[in-house]
């Protein structure tokens, strides 16, 4: 390609971070020994916590190649499903192929699911990056309508409803490997996911990866300094998709069945939500929603009906209130945990804790009452709700949430005030000590 | 075929035209504002179940007013306490505050209604049949909807190029800043454009609840065809939006009614296809199974193509 030349030009500025040390190599040492020990966690050491465990590395790396897009292109897509989905197909036809005798170990799949997701990347990118913005947004939301209803048009390569399924035991063992137990499994996966997550991490200190945040902030100055934005676009859009196929390998294997929601637009919007929670000015903020939202998902949906409803007020209060995401926060709090004004914050927050847990326990009741009236009327109307029993067909619930609702927030205002004084000290004292060291 | 060609002409009209309701608020919305408003399909959905609720309580035709109201002061109240908190962090953030809110609506939806269908039928009043063609009877709501969407339609138009108020719109439209500058209060006007954006989304949920089965995924089987429509017809063009929904309407329900592949094609030429050719499947695929693709189809390469649409002054 011609741009290739442009890309790898070695006059031009690139900022140069500092080298890989001990430090570097010392946090993914951390993380691959984190990794290894988790499935022994009392909680997370049976087969459910193993498939939770593994879960939630499948969305990490999905979630951290749809930043590739949105936090360092500035990429708004709705259609990410797509590369996840048909890297998902493809590693499970391989799958199948292994099955009838193809001497391939079945470890090695995913890497099938990074090559489809990759010439999908390509061949999607090529049409859709010309431009970003709300043009882009609309095209992956088209493309990802188009292949998700394509795939009900071709029920021998996608298998209509029920999907296409393989055996992942039914393969030449490697190193006696033979992912009988989903324990195995999630060694697989998490390896993957490491090495996905540090070709991630690298990728964004390349010349290439640089000149992605350039072309999110200001396209057109890159254009001036000799790149072409649509193509560095297109380059991300491509690994994007890669790293979005190597995702959907894995859950072809943790699965063994690859189905229509695979590609479907609820999956390119969880993976959005995973990756904005998290929060996608960091690099591990996407990590951090992935794990979160997955837990809530299979720890939330076996308490409530109205799980989804949680997630989405979550997301909503992301947005408005916390823009930089759940890494955001955490990242926040760092740069003033050593100021002299950090202990009043904190006190500031427990004084804030009440009223805000009566106006989450006051909406938390409505939503549930309401819930159990419209969705799950045949289980009657006594609910238990933290140990109190509430009998729903009389008006007192009903106003008793509503008056911890409003009193909270009533109080919860008032009390705000106190929280950004001491935030305001805080950051004061961070900010006078960077001019004054 | 004549009996095929009519019927579904007739029926690509109605389709039409309750897409054009159903757009119409939206082309307003986003050439004026630039926010793609995923919640539009769910405020639609707002309406047809306000209008089940309200047709209890009151009887249809006050329920006809009523539930356009109440969405028209859930679109101002999402502007003006929603959208205009996130406006200053870009189009992004307004992108995913509106997608986070259309999850949330349908939520909430299911948290008040119940999961399944409610049962939100025609009323006594217009389920009649209006007339026979070929043996089809046209039921008198369709025939309503209908009067309803090229009312709203003629209404709107005038109401744009006639009303000061209309031109002021009409400018803001293109030119913002300029609006702003003259000293219109461009805020307000985007609260009025987006309560009248979502009373005109609630209006079509009355008749489309009617159509559709009410119920919590109608905002998600309704949502991505809007957003093809308005790209389809361009930015800020209502005529555009009118042509664009009558010409996705009408073609799509040609397709369904379209039996045959691209087999049949090939044999009217002489041409077999084996069984056992490497891409028989892709021959084999029906029109009608292909329909569902077809707006989308359009949207990508009008994006491609012609990003400002069939009527669009700027593009997207």
């Amino acid at each position: 390609m011609k741009n290739g030349s442009t890309l790898a030009a070695p006059s031009l500025p690139v900022t140069v971070t500092r080298k890989p040390d001990l430090r570097t190599y010392g946090g993914w040492l951390a993380v691959a020994v984190v990794m290894a020990l988790l499935p022994h966690v009392p909680g997370l050491n049976a087969d459910f916590g193993h498939s939770l465990l593994s879960q939630m590395g499948i969305a990490a790396v999905f979630a951290l190649s749809y930043n590739m897009l949105l936090g360092q292109t500035g990429l708004l897509s709705f259609g990410h499903a797509v590369y996840f989905g048909l890297g998902g197909y493809a590693a499970i036809h391989l799958m199948r192929a292994i099955n009838h005798g193809l001497p391939i170990p079945m470890p090695l799949v995913p890497l099938a699911g990074a090559a489809a997701g990759l010439l999908s990347g390509i061949l999607f990118g090529a049409v859709s990056t010309r431009r970003a913005g709300t043009i882009f947004a609309l095209i992956s939301l088209g493309i990802g309508e188009l292949v998700y209803a394509s795939t009900f048009m071709l029920p021998a390569l996608f298998g209509g409803e029920e999907g296409i399924t393989a055996n992942r035991t039914r393969a030449p063992a490697l190193f006696g490997l033979t992912l009988g137990s989903q324990l195995e499994v999630y060694y697989v996966i998490a390896v993957w996911a490491l090495i996905a997550a540090m070709l991630m991490r690298a990728f964004t200190r390349t010349p290439l990866g640089r000149m992605c945040n350039a072309v999110r902030d200001n396209p057109e100055r890159a254009e001036f300094i000799g790149y072409n934005a649509q193509h560095v676009r297109f380059f991300a859009f491509a690994f994007a998709g890669m790293f979005a196929g190597l995702a959907g390998g894995l859950h072809a294997i943790n699965y063994e069945i690859v189905a229509a929601d695979a590609i479907g637009a609820q999956r390119s919007g969880t993976v959005l939500l995973m990756a904005y929670i998290g929060g996608v000015t960091h690099f591990a903020g996407p990590v951090v929603g992935a794990i979160t939202l997955t837990w809530l998902q299979t720890s939330l949906s076996a308490y409530t009906g109205a799980w989804l409803l949680y997630i989405g007020l979550f997301f909503m209060a992301i947005i408005l209130f916390a823009p930089s995401g759940l890494a955001g926060l955490i990242a926040m709090h760092r740069a003033i945990v050593r100021t002299r004004a950090f202990p009043a914050v904190l006190a500031s927050y427990f004084v804030a804790l009440v009223p805000a847990l009566a106006m989450g326990a006051g909406a938390v009741l409505l939503i549930e009452m309401c819930f159990r009236v419209s969705t799950e009327a045949e289980r009657g109307t006594q609910l238990r709700f933290l140990a109190v029993a509430l009998d729903l067909s009389t008006p007192w619930p009903w106003i008793g949430a509503a008056g911890l609702l409003i009193v909270g927030f009533a109080a919860f205002r008032a009390k705000r005030g106190r929280v950004v004084a001491a935030w305001a000290r805080a950051t004061d004292e961070v900010a006078v000590e960077r001019t004054h060291p | 075929m004549l009996e095929l060609t009519a019927v579904s002409l007739l029926n690509g009209v109605v389709y039409g035209l309750l897409l054009f309701m159903l757009t119409s608020g939206l082309t307003l919305i986003f050439s004026m504002m630039g926010v793609l408003n995923f919640a539009h399909a769910s405020v639609f959905m707002l309406g047809a179940y306000f209008s089940f609720q309200f047709g209890r309580w009151v009887g249809f035709w006050p329920a006809l007013v009523l539930a356009p109201l109440a969405c028209g002061l859930i679109g101002a109240a999402i502007e003006r306490y929603g959208l205009r908190r996130v406006h200053p962090k870009g189009h992004v953030a307004e992108i995913l505050f509106t997608f986070g809110l259309a999850y949330l609506i349908e939520e909430v939806v299911t948290m008040l209604w119940g999961r399944n269908a409610v049962a939100n039928n025609v009323p006594e009043i217009i389920d009649f049949s209006l007339f026979t063609l070929f043996g089809t009877s046209f039921p008198a709501y369709k025939g309503l909807m209908m009067a309803i969407s090229v009312a709203m339609f003629i209404g709107l138009y005038q109401g744009l190029k006639r009303t000061r108020i209309g031109l002021i719109i009409q400018a803001a439209l293109t030119h913002p800043q300029m609006v702003g500058a003259l000293g219109h209060d461009v805020p307000g006007l985007f609260v009025l454009v987006f309560a009248i954006g979502s009373a005109l989304a609630g209006l079509a949920g009355v008749i489309g609840g009617f159509m559709w089965l009410t119920q919590p995924t109608l905002a998600h089987f309704v949502g991505p065809i809007v957003f093809v429509v308005v790209v389809v017809g361009g930015l800020g063009s209502l005529a555009g939006a009118l042509i664009a929904s009558m010409f996705i309407g009408i073609l799509q329900t040609f397709a369904v009614a379209v039996d045959s592949s691209l087999l049949d094609l090939l044999r009217v030429f002489g041409v077999a296809v084996d069984r056992k050719s490497p891409f028989y499947e892709l021959y084999s695929i029906k029109v009608a199974t292909a329909a569902p693709i077809v707006p989308y189809l359009l949207l990508v390469l009008m994006l491609i193509v012609r990003p400002r649409g069939i009527l669009g002054t700027r593009d997207v």
